[in-house]
């Protein structure tokens, strides 16, 4: 028998009255501790962990310039993902996800995070080459001071060229038609093969730097990073965050989450993030308040799990 | 007398409220006899290698684990403590859901734990965030879509790899620890709940 009781509970009226058994937390942390690191570095032996190398922007241009030219090409006439997105990078009329109707938190809150696409992915980055490149210089000057109509004539022509294909022989024939993207596009290319472009991409004027978000922005509207994706089945259509690259378990917690991304109608709705997220809200808030919750909260008396974590005290009660 | 000071106070209150027999005592009811409350405590002990190995890891930066292999084998240990660490606490919470442990004031002890369990979630996300791998990126470019749409993808920027990494090492793990820490308290003092 023990000589310090069992706790009083804080209302004295729920005070347990009924027998009392040895119980020694300490020991029970402790064996706990000892068996879960034996546990995690049996499996980290076993299994290690998954590392497959982020793609970089050198990567992309090199493996697929079709797709990297297109893309920038989209940056500059403001057709591309981030061009479109709207709040909180781009000021666009009506875009932003809306969570019912029309209400939409993203828009209300605004750009917040301003991105000019065409500035930041393309007409910034070769301006730093433009420096010791008298050919670059111009044809940026050209650009940059041409009317808004004569750019996209120049952009829509080279987007196009790029589509059809052989990019190079329908410069050479029609130069005049493209006016200064090819040089553009080239010097962007070479800079981006180079390397260089990752880092004009995360670079500001000051030294360190951890903030990555124009270079994955950039990434995210190529298809090239999706294609990746796919092959390691990351994509939202195959359950996506919750899966890790390899055959490694992920967050497999984010599953309820992921779950509403593979049915209708969120599967093919315009606005499934704002309503996932405000299904996830409504649900975590519930999950909170399970205990004020009538139906829920009576669940436990309807299916008699208890009976079995607590098979020994109703044995026992019965043979009274 | 002099008034009692705040120190006082607070002491006399803590005691009040964990005499050490409610704190660390050594004897439970009778009913505390199943496997299913050594899951706490194994969360509790998951909790602390992914603490430990997450520790090991900020000593030489986060990028040691890329380049060396005692960098890797502790990002294992910290990337397979949290699967048993989730894996734990679910056992855990749905041991608690099916014995009603909210009964008799204990309410709030469900709500630490299940708050507890969505800021888990999010500390173990902003550690997928900062791999500094292909997954990161990835789960960079998918998760802004629903942070944006949620007004929150502003101010908490998962293409931020510093302000990911901060929250990943210092402000998620502090929340949970003090959650973890409220939540063992909250059952110390109301207690083990009683069968149905």
């Amino acid at each position: 028998m023990n000589a310090v009781a069992y706790p009083r509970h804080a209302d004295p009226a729920l005070e347990w009255t009924g027998p009392k058994r040895r119980y020694d937390l300490v020991k029970e942390a402790t064996i706990a501790l000892v068996a879960v690191t034996l546990l995690t570095v049996l499996l980290a032996a076993l299994f290690s962990s998954p590392d497959v190398k982020p793609v970089t922007v050198a990567q992309w241009a090199s493996a697929s310039p079709n797709d990297f030219l297109s893309t920038a090409v989209s940056e500059l006439d403001g057709t591309s993902g981030v061009a479109t997105y709207g709040p909180p990078y781009t000021h666009v009329a009506g875009a932003g996800q809306n969570i019912l109707g029309g209400v939409s938190i993203e828009r209300a809150l605004g750009v917040q995070l301003p991105i000019d696409p065409a500035r930041a992915f393309v007409l910034d980055p070769l301006s730093i080459p433009a420096r010791t490149t008298p050919l670059l210089a111009r044809a940026l000057a050209v650009y940059e001071h041409a009317p808004r109509a004569q750019q996209h004539a120049w952009t829509h022509a080279f987007a196009a060229a790029l589509a059809k294909g052989n990019v190079v022989e329908r410069v050479r024939r029609q130069p005049r038609l493209y006016g200064p993207l090819p040089v553009l596009m080239g010097e962007l290319l070479a800079m981006a093969r180079s390397g260089g472009l990752d880092g004009a991409l995360v670079s500001t004027d000051r030294f360190y730097q951890t903030n990555f978000t124009k270079a994955l922005l950039f990434l995210s509207d190529g298809s090239y990073l999706e294609s990746l994706a796919e092959r390691e089945h990351l994509l939202g259509s195959q359950w996506g965050m919750m899966n890790e690259t390899g055959n490694y378990p992920g967050q497999a917690w984010l599953w309820l989450y992921t779950f509403w991304y593979q049915i209708p109608p969120f599967s093919t709705s315009d606005n499934a993030d704002a309503q996932i997220w405000a299904i996830m809200a409504v649900l975590s808030l519930a999950f909170v308040c399970v205990p004020f919750i009538p139906g829920v909260r009576a669940i436990p008396r309807l299916v008699p799990v208890y009976r079995l974590i607590w098979r020994d005290y109703y044995r026992a009660a019965s043979g009274r | 007398m002099s008034a009692p000071t705040w120190t006082g106070r607070v002491r006399a209150r803590g005691l009040a409220a964990f005499p050490p027999e409610r704190l660390l005592p050594d004897t439970q009811p009778a009913y505390v006899g199943s496997w299913i409350y050594v899951f706490g405590a194994l969360t509790l002990g998951a909790f602390l290698v992914v603490l430990a190995s997450g520790a090991v890891i900020a000593l030489a930066g986060p990028a040691w684990w890329h380049t060396s292999s005692a960098g890797r084998f502790f990002n294992s240990i910290h990337l397979w403590g949290t699967e048993l660490f989730f894996f734990f606490m679910v056992v855990h919470l749905w041991g608690k859901f099916f014995m009603a442990a909210w009964r008799g004031r204990r309410a709030l002890t469900w709500a630490t734990g299940a708050v507890s369990f969505l800021v888990s979630i999010a500390t173990a996300f902003t550690g997928y965030l900062t791999q500094q791998n292909f997954d990161s990126q990835w789960i960079g470019a998918q998760a802004k879509d629903g942070l944006n749409a949620a007004g929150i993808g502003a101010f908490f920027n998962v293409l931020n790899y510093g302000q990911m990494l901060l929250w990943h090492v210092v402000l998620l793990p502090l929340a949970v620890a003090l959650l973890i820490g409220g939540h063992i308290l909250l059952v110390r003092r109301r207690g083990v709940v009683p069968p149905l």
